[in-house]
C-alpha cells in the first residue's frame, strides 16, 4: 500500500513463552485494544518498524503530490484547477500529519527526509508512472485515493494512538479526493468519443498499477503476521484487494469503460470477481527504483530541498534575531 | 548551517464554547510561523477558530511511569461521585 512489504526486524512471530514480561504486557494491552503512544514502554521492534510504516506513508503522500502536480497548470477549468489545488495541498498536509506521528517515536524530520533521498526509506510503487494525460488525473483520484481509501480506513483503529489519529484526519479528506477524480471520469465518458477514448487509455495504464499498491500476496509473511499481532496492519493484502476490486469494477462498468483484464469475471460461488495474474516482476522492478519515473521523481525531491536551504536557513536566523531583540528590550 | 526548525504542538478551538484541543504538531522557526502553518495544516475545512501553539519542548508531561501513584488515589474515592449517594424515589428534582 502506501506501505508497502515493511520489514519488522523480526524472523518469526514470537510467542508469548518467548516473550519478556514487558512484551507480555505490552501484547495483552493490544490485544485488549489499548493505544499505545508515544511515552509508553514498547519493544524496539515495534517501534522501528511503526517508524519505518508510517514513514513510507509520510513519503508516498509527498512524492505523491508530483504526478498530480504536473497538471495543475493545464487543467481545463478554472474549478477543475481550484480542486486539483486543495487536492494536492491535501495530500501535503496529509505527510505532514504523518511525519508529524513518525516523530513522536524519537526520529527526526530532517532524518526521514535524508533516508529518502538517500533511497533507504521507500515510497509507494504507484507514484513512479506518468501522468500523460488530464485522464490521468481523474483516473488517480478514482483509483488510487480509492485504494488509499481501502488501506487507511482500517489503519484507524491501529494500535499506535499518533497513527491511528493521523489516519482518522486523512480518512475525513479522502472521500473527496476519490470523487473530484470520479467526477473527473465521469465529464471525459459523457463527452466526445476523443475524451471516452482518452478515459480508457489512463483505465489501461494505471488498473495493474493500482491492484499492485496492495503489495504481494502476504499470507504467508512473517512481517505480515508479526503486523498483525501488534495492530499494525489490520487486514491482508489480498483482502483489501479483493474488496478494491469488488468495488470498483461496477464503477468502471457505470462509466461504460473496460477493465483492462480479460479474465476479470464475477464468481457468483465466491461472491466476489475472480482476476488475472499481476504482474509481480514489474512491481518488483519498480520498487527496485526501475519504474518509468522513479530517478525524475526523486531528482525532483531532491532538488526541491535543496533549493529551499537557503529559505530554511534565512527563516531560522531571522527568527533568532528577532528574538535577541526582544530579549534586549525586554 | 542545517539546524532543524522547532517543533510546536498545536491546539485548536473548534467551536465556541469549546476548549482548545491538541491536534498535532508541526516545525517553525517562530509563533507568528506557527500559527500560521497550522492554519494551513489543520484548518483547511473550518475545523477551528481559534488556534494556540506552544513549543513542544516546553510541553511537560506525566510519565506512564507514575501513572498508578498519580491515578489510582482516586480510584477508591467513589463518594465523589453522585450515585454513591441514593435517594429516596420520593424525593424529587436532585
Ligand atoms: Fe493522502
Ligand atoms: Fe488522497
Amino acid at each position: 500500500m502506501y506501505a508497502q512489504m515493511v520489514d519488522t526486524g523480526v524472523a518469526k512471530v514470537r510467542d508469548v513463552a518467548e516473550m519478556t514480561q514487558e512484551e507480555r504486557a505490552f501484547q495483552d494491552r493490544i490485544d485488549a485494544d489499548v493505544k499505545v503512544e508515544p511515552k509508553d514502554w514498547m519493544p524496539d521492534a515495534y517501534r522501528r518498524t511503526l517508524i519505518r510504516q508510517i514513514q513510507q506513508h509520510a513519503h508516498s503522500e509527498i512524492v505523491g503530490m508530483l504526478p498530480e502536480g504536473n497538471w495543475i497548470t493545464r487543467a481545463p477549468s478554472l474549478q477543475r484547477k481550484a480542486t486539483l489545488m486543495a487536492k494536492v495541498q491535501d495530500e501535503g498536509g496529509h505527510g505532514l500529519y504523518l511525519y508529524c506521528a513518525a516523530e513522536t517515536l524519537g526520529v527526526s524530520r530532517d532524518a526521514m527526509v535524508a533516508d529518502l533521498h538517500a533511497g533507504k526509506v521507500k515510497y509507494s510503487s504507484i507514484f513512479n508512472y506518468p501522468t500523460l494525460t488530464w485522464a490521468d488525473i481523474g483516473t488517480i483520484g478514482w483509483l488510487v485515493d480509492g485504494a488509499a481509501i481501502m488501506n487507511q480506513i482500517p489503519l484507524c483503529r491501529c494500535s499506535f494512538g499518533p497513527y491511528a489519529r493521523a489516519m482518522i484526519r486523512v480518512c475525513k479528506e479522502e472521500s473527496f479526493h476519490q470523487r473530484q477524480g470520479y467526477d473527473i471520469m465521469l465529464a471525459l465518458c459523457r463527452g466526445t468519443p476523443e475524451q471516452k477514448v482518452m478515459a480508457q487509455d489512463a483505465l489501461n495504464r494505471w488498473w495493474w498499477p493500482s491492484l499492485m499498491m496492495f503489495g504481494p500476496p502476504d499470507a504467508a509473511s512473517v512481517h505480515s503476521a508479526q503486523s498483525a499481532r501488534w495492530k499494525i496492519k489490520l487486514l491482508s493484502n489480498d483482502e483489501l484487494r479483493q474488496r478494491f476490486v469488488d468495488q470498483t469494477v461496477p464503477q468502471a462498468d457505470y462509466l461504460g469503460l473496460k477493465v483492462p483484464d480479460d479474465r476479470l469475471a464475477w464468481s457468483a460461488e465466491r461472491g466476489h470477481y475472480d482476476f488475472g495474474e499481476i504482474d509481480w516482476q514489474e512491481f518488483h522492478e519498480v520498487i527496485k527504483g526501475n519504474g518509468p519515473c522513479n530517478r525524475e521523481r526523486m531528482q525532483t525531491r531532491i532538488k526541491a530541498w535543496e533549493d529551499g536551504a537557503w529559505v530554511r536557513e534565512a527563516a531560522l536566523a531571522h527568527a533568532e534575531k528577532h528574538a535577541a531583540r526582544e530579549r534586549q528590550a525586554a | 548551517m542545517s539546524s532543524e526548525w522547532p517543533l510546536w504542538e498545536i491546539f485548536i478551538r473548534s467551536q465556541h464554547g469549546l476548549a482548545h484541543k491538541h491536534v498535532g504538531s508541526l516545525h517553525a522557526v517562530d509563533a507568528q510561523m506557527a500559527i500560521r502553518n497550522a492554519r494551513d495544516v489543520y484548518t483547511r475545512r473550518n475545523e477551528g477558530i481559534s488556534i494556540w501553539v506552544a513549543r513542544s519542548a516546553d510541553i511537560h508531561a506525566s510519565s506512564p511511569g507514575d501513572k498508578e501513584a498519580l491515578f489510582e488515589p482516586s480510584n477508591d474515592k467513589v463518594y465523589r461521585h453522585p450515585t454513591f449517594f441514593p435517594m429516596p424515589d420520593d424525593v424529587k428534582h436532585i
